[in-house]
């Protein structure tokens, strides 16, 4: 053994004492480090432990996050995301292999902030979280307001000291981290929180309120936790985050979004005292506007008052009186009147005879005129009885008589309408238009067809007459 | 405005009330009301603007924060000046 080693004082050491020795000196000093660099591969196992590698252009530091922290990680882990990492360092004497034991990791950088809060602002947009359909109404006035964000520094004091000058009311705090790691759980606490208590302590409305500062300070408030904590909250919300340029998640998502802490106060809250004003202003008038109702009521009701009995009467009794007391009066000028017409009346027998002396002139020259017109109604009677009887004769059978016919008639002047009746007569009379005669039948002759075929004529003719 | 006449004045938050009260004294000043009504509507609004400053005196700064306590969180008075 000798001949194959040469002699040393040096005490050699067993491969697991040196790496315990080195491990307790790392993990001595190094016990705390805070890293910033990016993540390079990501790699979470099925034991739920984070395995990644924080890098740089220069170096790699493969690193180790166990499942209780990774579950509590504020945003997802993703390779090429710049982050800042705490925890310690140690060695994996299995690999030979120095690593950091990660107890927490955050996004670092703007740029890599800015572009998670983009993703993250279209996840929600998509989700409809912002929507304004979803937006509350906000108590005018409300009761209890319920602050939730630190309990130390400008921001609360800004709050309370306008909610005092504007309208006191009851606030109740729930005090919350606004930065850091633990932040964005205890925001998201006290939304639900609030949201949780019932009763008379139960805010109408909620501020959350954070005070300025960089994008990592103010990245609490894209924490998705918080997000969905206002967002689900059924007590409308304000969100006050940073300043006004500062935007984050939490205003998107909040009921509305006060550009300061002090600005939250004033949305929340209207000013006592214009209130106090409007309220009194709108009593004065509305007993003025009674005021003037009433009094046009009751300018009318004069208007329209009925008069007093007396006055009705009093114009009727004065006419009375005077209709009265010119009665008699009236009575006896009625009497001179009709005895002054009876007085004209007076009849003259000079105008009686004269009056006679004229109708009997007129009844003289009414017979004078009579006479010519008698005469000449008597004439215009004489023609026309002449041509009646004109109109008489042509309808006549005599006429027809003298046109040809005949009539024939037995001995006692009865008309004969038949052959065989005038064959069984002993003699007939013929009528001519010229006179008649006398005739007897010849027996041993019957009449020929012809014969009442012409008589029977004949006898027609006879019986229109 | 009808359904909110027929809700009491003491169940109207500050808000309706003082709206009402604003509708009640427009009517009233308009005189477009009847006289009997005029009398009904200006005793609802003496009401209301009692409402509304009945909320507008009780108004008093108080500040409380939460102490998370064994049976969860309860209130206790603070001072943050």
């Amino acid at each position: 053994m000798p001949s194959e080693s040469p002699p040393s004082n040096d005490v050699a050491l067993s491969v697991s004492d040196l790496a315990a020795s080195l491990k307790r000196t790392v993990e001595t000093n190094y016990d705390h480090v805070v890293v910033r660099g990016e993540l390079g591969r990501v790699t979470i196992a099925r034991s739920g432990h984070m395995y990644c590698d924080l890098k740089d252009e220069r170096a790699v530091l493969n690193t180790v996050m166990w499942k209780g922290q990774v579950n509590r990680l504020p945003f997802k882990p993703e390779e090429g995301l710049e982050v800042i990492a705490t925890g310690r360092l140690s060695i994996y004497e299995g690999r030979s292999n120095y690593q950091m034991i990660a107890a927490s990791m955050r996004p670092a950088g703007a740029g890599a902030l800015m572009a998670l809060l983009e993703e993250r602002k279209k996840k929600f947009a998509a989700e409809g979280l912002f929507a304004p359909e979803h937006k509350k109404h906000l108590p005018y006035l409300p009761r209890t307001i319920g602050v939730v964000t630190s309990p130390t520094g400008a921001v609360i004091r800004d709050i309370l000291h306008r909610i005092g000058d504007r309208f006191p009311v009851r606030v109740i705090v729930w005090p919350a981290l606004v930065q850091g790691d633990n932040a964005a759980g205890q925001i998201t606490a006290g939304i639900q929180g609030f949201n949780a208590i019932t009763g008379a302590d139960r805010p109408d409305v909620l501020i959350v309120a954070r005070g300025g500062g960089s994008i990592e300070d103010l990245w609490p408030f894209n924490e998705e936790a918080v997000v969905r904590a206002a967002f689900e909250s059924e007590i409308p919300l304000i969100s006050a985050v940073g300043h006004e340029t500062d935007t984050t998640l939490i205003d998107y998502v909040s009921d509305a979004r006060a550009p300061t802490p002090t600005g939250a106060a004033e949305i929340a809250v209207p000013v006592r005292s214009e209130l106090l004003l409007t309220t009194g202003e709108h009593g004065e008038r509305l007993k003025r506007a009674l005021a003037r109702r009433t009094g046009q009521a009751r300018d009318k009701l004069g208007a329209a008052r009925l008069p007093r009995p007396e006055a009705l009467l009093q114009p009727k009794r004065q006419r009375l009186d005077y209709a009265s007391a010119s009665l008699p009066k009236a009575a006896l000028a009625l009497v001179q009147t009709a005895r002054l017409r009876l007085s004209r009346l007076a009849i003259s027998p000079a105008s009686l005879k004269s009056d006679i002396r004229a109708s009997k002139q007129r009844l003289r020259d009414t017979a004078v005129r009579a006479r010519p017109a008698l005469t000449r109604l008597i004439e215009a009677r004489h023609i026309a009885l002449a041509s009646q009887g004109k109109l008489l004769e042509t309808l006549s059978y005599q006429s027809t008589l003298k046109r040809g016919y005949t009539i024939v008639r037995d001995t006692n002047g009865n008309l004969i309408r038949s052959a065989s009746s005038a064959a069984a007569s002993d003699a007939f009379k013929i009528s001519f238009g010229d006179g008649d005669v006398m005739a007897h039948p010849d027996g041993s002759s019957p009449p020929t067809a012809a014969k009442p075929a012409k008589a029977k004529p004949k006898g027609d003719q006879g019986s229109l007459f | 405005m009808a359904d909110a006449k027929e809700k009491p004045v003491d169940k109207l938050t500050f808000e309706e009330a003082l709206a009402e009260l604003e509708i009640i004294v427009r009517q009233l000043e308009a005189g477009e009301v009847e006289l009997e009504k005029s009398i009904a509507i200006y005793e609802r609004g003496a009401a209301l603007k009692a409402h509304c400053e009945s909320r507008l005196k009780s108004a008093e700064l108080k500040v409380e924060q939460i102490v998370q306590g064994a049976n969860g969180p309860t209130t206790e008075s603070a001072n943050f000046d």
